[in-house]
């Protein structure tokens, strides 16, 4: 019997047949719904100017944030780091959620272990679980580091991670030399991006202080160590690739600090090994010793690049997300100036082929109007790319994007260089709201595209609006993030992207004469 | 099949040596070879419902998660708060696929993240005030939402936030049902004493405070059926052609009127028993309700529970009933002439959550695939008295296993089938071992009843043959087939 005899229906159709819509009817009787007409009533209102209105001047209730908390970004930290194993001091639930939604997104294992605090030690304090968590962890998984972070729990009751990781010394669980690295991470306190910065910076001074190295920034340059660069929360395995690419052109020493696209892209060879990649522990200290530190989400990286330009003493460029071909430029600007070498010729001929590209798909994308939901730094790239394809900027939404770097606002960044633009004048930037704000905005002043990450698309599907999946996370579609955005490759990515998305949205809405072959 | 109960035994021992001394002694406790005895005699002394070891990578979650994730968060026309900092209601936000019918942050407010977003001012000063504000937001943002539920996070108990106070005052005030839920991450060992809690409060708060315009003699609940990929729709559709009338659905596409309804049905029909155990036990003493646990994964359990709850009815129920049986089962035997020599003898590990990887064995074997290790996430003893007897001698029982434990006996055992959550994943994946997500039916589903069983033996069939396993080398990292199996 063939699958079609068997007329096997899964969720996508089974439900669609008559029975099931039956079912679904009779079901009402018992669910007190409210009348069709109320319903209707109240969808129209959600979509009016007036529900709008509400909508924004509402104070504490958050609908559809656009962030997760700060250790989700510590464990992705943590894993940038050569076998380095995450490890979570709270209740145990948290961890496992990171583990989850890490995975789903990258659709990778996320190895992490937690204390597993429960009530006893919610009144005597997790010292106890920490120890025996250290000593368990190590003998089972093995790593060579161990990252610790805090949950809202472990901060709430004060826990002292110094001390009990010195305790745990004491105890001999773990040697004297064996190194443990930890950050303070309340999840009511910043998001993933700060939870991420806690942990690079946890990991960079902890390794360094211990090496006992004096750093002489420039002084590594001898023994090979030119540049430091940093992706920070970096949801792209494609975009490390893409940055080996344009610094190997570069034929430029330098070192990764946080690299974590060897345990989100690892291969599938028969056996699991939990450790794939990562910044080599030696190389930290070594890495104070480098000309200079090329930061590429400076709102992300605040701590970390405070630390290295103030602790190390080095010179640092901090840029935000590089995208788009004059983002790439700057990124490439910035290295012949921080290492002294020139733009390699590679890179300014794919530039060329990158923005006949664009030209060839300039009709399609010039002024439409655009939504965009992201990070602060990915959210920098993403308007500059915008802005120089001649797509409008309209509604800008940053839910965790009341950061600032050297007294920059992100808000401020956004708005002038958005002002600088004949195409960036109708947008608002709206910095710590969230996708429920979106949704208004989206059904009361339209736009042709949405940009953003999975998360965005019951306010686009609402509005009627195509999404196009940047950022994080991205549950819905499979492998975007091997695929870089960054550099002038990315752009091309970014741009075949929308513009396809674009193409597809004219096919899907012809109105039969125009339902055309060639574009 | 014969499993081998010395060299399974052996092969737990072996792999329990990577523990240090303490966490071994503890881990030991958390396994058995089934044996004649342990299955005869349904007494089980695997030690359940106990804390995980710290620094293990624990499969379990945390009592917010058996509370909003399972429980309350499908409750569709109720709001439901996750009381506390952004992250436990954004990683619970739509990834546990409650289908639900209803308009999205209209009348349906399932696949939505509705939080306090707790700041460092919260924790300082405490978050009741914010409460009782978003409340008042909340009715204004979503008229028509029935009720809501507050859904503690851990700081809301580490600071003593008074939720139950707040609730009962907004209560009063919006004219609705507002329901405090103390299921606060750091509460008991795993998700399981979130759902004790969240059953607590549906007792507490919502039990009872309805009626239905009329009763019928075959008036019955689905009780713990969360409606992963629609199966609960899936099962309420046979008990229906059976001729009983479901009039609440707990808690998959439930409704706040259905919590309120229930204990007007003659029969309660329970699923998951692991997470709602408490609710028929309950209903039992306070109504009268009889109930009875029932399995829909696979023909022979589906035929067999039908026939079970059809004879707590009338001679017209047993007859619908037969002659249900006797139009399906052509159907199921053609699906299992389809599937089974495809997957005959296939060795299948199981660690899911609560009911599961009990539920499922049959199902498994209707398909001719053979159980040999088979865990809970956060079962407890009951659990495992109700699993021994369904599992061959020499079956490896685990509880709260850890990812090490999982892999070592993956690899000993050559397991041609893993079937566990999106954290063991892409980890069988790298290994190169054929792996179903069985929390969330990955992605796929129903796999409830009739309908269901039909879409989960092409899902088998699908992962168990399919060519992309054989392009990864296993040699060399699996063991000889012949070891403990």
């Amino acid at each position: 019997m063939s699958r079609d005899e068997l007329n096997i229906k899964d969720n996508t159709s089974l439900f669609k047949e008559e029975r099931y819509v039956q079912q679904r009817e009779n079901k009402k009787q018992f669910e007190a719904p409210c009348s069709e007409q109320e319903t209707a009533e109240a969808l129209a209102y959600s979509k009016s100017a007036e529900y709008m209105e509400k909508n924004f001047s509402r104070q504490n209730v958050v609908i559809n944030p656009h962030k997760a908390c700060q250790p989700l970004g510590s464990v992705m930290a943590a894993l940038g780091f050569e076998k380095t194993l995450p490890f979570v001091h709270g209740s145990q639930g948290c961890n496992a959620y990171f583990r989850s939604h890490l995975s789903r997104h990258f659709k990778e294992p996320t190895p992490s272990v937690s204390t597993s605090m429960t009530e006893d030690a919610a009144v005597f304090g997790g010292m106890n679980n920490l120890i025996d968590g250290l000593e368990n962890s190590v003998a089972l998984y093995k790593p060579e580091m161990v990252a610790i972070c805090t949950t809202c729990m472990a901060e709430v009751i004060g826990d002292d991670l110094n001390s009990f990781i010195g305790n745990a010394r004491i105890k001999g669980v773990i040697s004297e030399e064996y190194p443990v690295a930890y950050c303070n991470t309340p999840s009511f306190v910043g998001s993933h991006i700060t939870g991420y910065d806690a942990m690079i910076k946890g990991i960079l001074s902890y390794l360094y202080t211990r090496s006992g190295i004096e750093s002489k920034p420039g002084s590594g340059e001898e023994s090979g160590e030119k540049l430091n660069v940093m992706l920070g929360f970096e949801p792209y395995t494609g975009n490390f690739a893409e940055l080996r690419k344009i610094l190997g052109a570069f034929d430029t020493k330098y070192t990764i600090l946080g690299d974590h696209s060897g345990n989100y892209d690892s291969p599938a060879t028969g056996e699991y090994e939990y450790y794939y990649g990562g910044t080599k522990l030696a190389d930290v200290p070594q890495a104070a010793n480098a000309l200079a530190t090329l930061s590429l989400q400076k709102y992300t990286l605040k701590k970390t690049q405070e630390y290295i330009s103030g602790t190390w003493n080095q010179q640092l460029a901090a840029l935000s997300t590089p995208l788009g071909i004059k983002g790439t430029d700057t990124l490439l600007a910035t290295i012949s100036e921080l290492t002294g070498l020139p733009v390699p010729a590679t890179l300014t001929e794919e530039r060329g082929r990158v923005v006949d590209a664009l030209m060839d798909s300039h009709p399609y994308l010039h002024g439409k109007r655009v939504a965009l939901v992201g990070d602060p730094d990915l959210l920098i790239g993403l308007i500059g790319f915008c802005l120089e394809t001649g797509m409008e900027p309209v509604h800008i939404i940053c839910s965790n994007g009341d950061v600032d770097f050297n007294e920059v606002k992100f808000k401020d960044e956004a708005e002038a260089l958005l002002a600088a633009s004949p195409y960036g004048t109708e947008a608002t930037v709206h910095v710590g709201k969230d996708l429920w704000h979106m949704r208004s905005l989206l059904l009361n002043d339209k736009v042709d595209l949405a940009i953003g990450s999975s998360h965005l698309k019951f306010a686009a599907k609402d509005a009627e609006v195509p999404l196009v999946r940047v950022g994080f996370p991205i549950f819905d579609r499979h492998h975007m993030h091997r695929y870089p955005i960054i550099g002038y490759q990315g752009t091309l990515n970014l741009l075949s992207l929308i513009v396809n998305t674009i193409l597809q949205q004219l096919d899907d809405h012809n109105s039969g004469f125009n339902f055309e072959l060639v574009r | 099949m014969g499993l081998n109960i010395e060299e399974n035994q052996k092969l737990v021992e072996e792999i329990l040596e990577a523990y240090p001394k303490k966490a071994r002694k503890d881990r030991e406790k958390h396994f058995q070879v089934a044996d004649e005895k342990a299955i005869d005699c349904s007494t089980c002394a695997v030690k359940s419902n106990i804390k995980s070891r710290p620094g293990v990578m624990t499969p379990r979650g945390c009592a917010y998660a058996g509370s909003k994730g399972v429980v309350w968060g499908p409750i569709k026309d109720m709001v439901h708060i996750s009381h506390g900092p952004v992250g436990c209601g954004q990683y619970s936000w739509g990834s546990r696929r409650n289908f639900a019918n209803g308009t999205l942050g209209i009348d349906n407010f399932t696949a939505m993240q509705i939080t306090s977003d707790f700041q460092e001012t919260d924790i300082v000063f405490g978050g009741d005030k914010k409460l009782a504000v978003i409340m008042r937001e909340i009715t204004e943002m979503f008229p028509l939402a029935k009720g809501i539920s507050v859904q503690s996070e851990c700081p809301v108990g580490l600071i003593g936030d008074d939720i139950e106070a707040v609730s009962k005052k907004m209560s009063k005030e919006l004219e609705m049902p507002i329901v405090p839920v103390r299921c606060e991450g750091f509460r008991g060992v795993s998700q399981s004493l979130g759902h004790h809690i969240a059953n607590d409060a549906i007792r507490d708060f919502v039990m009872g405070r309805a009626e239905l315009a009329e009763t019928g003699p075959y008036d019955v609940n689905i009780i713990g059926d969360y409606n992963i990929g629609g199966d609960a729709w899936a099962s309420r559709i046979l008990l229906e052609e059976m001729g009983l009338r479901v009039i609440a659905q707990w808690s998959g596409d439930g409704s706040l009127n259905e919590l309120e309804v229930a204990h007007k049905a003659k029969l309660n029909l329970i699923h998951c028993h692991r997470s709602m155990n408490y609710m028929v036990d309950h209903m039992e003493k306070a109504y009268g309700i009889p109930w009875l646990e029932y399995n829909f994964f696979g023909p022979t359990k589906t035929y067999e529970s039908l026939r079970a709850i059809a004879a707590l009815f009338d001679a017209t129920i047993q007859e619908n009933c037969e002659q249900m049986i006797a139009r399906y089962k052509p159907v199921m035997d053609a699906v299992i002439r389809k599937y089974r020599p495809r997957l005959e003898n296939k060795t299948v590990m199981l660690m899911i959550g609560g009911l599961r990887s009990r539920h499922t064995i049959g199902a498994y074997e209707d398909l001719g695939m053979d159980i040999v290790a088979s865990g809970y996430e956060f079962a407890h003893k009951d659990d495992y008295e109700k699993m021994l007897p369904m599992l061959a001698e020499g079956t490896i029982v685990m509880d709260d296993p850890t990812a090490y434990e999982l892999e070592e006996i993956t690899k000993k055992m050559n397991i041609d089938l893993v079937g566990s959550g999106v954290k063991e994943k892409y980890v069988y994946h790298k290994m190169g071992v054929p792996f179903r997500q069985m929390h969330s039916w990955d992605y796929s589903g129903p796999y409830h009843g009739f309908d269901g069983f039909k879409v989960f033996a092409k899902d088998m069939d699908m992962t168990v043959n399919s060519p992309v396993w054989d392009l990864v080398s296993r040699k060399g990292t699996m063991e000889p087939k012949e070891a403990g199996v």
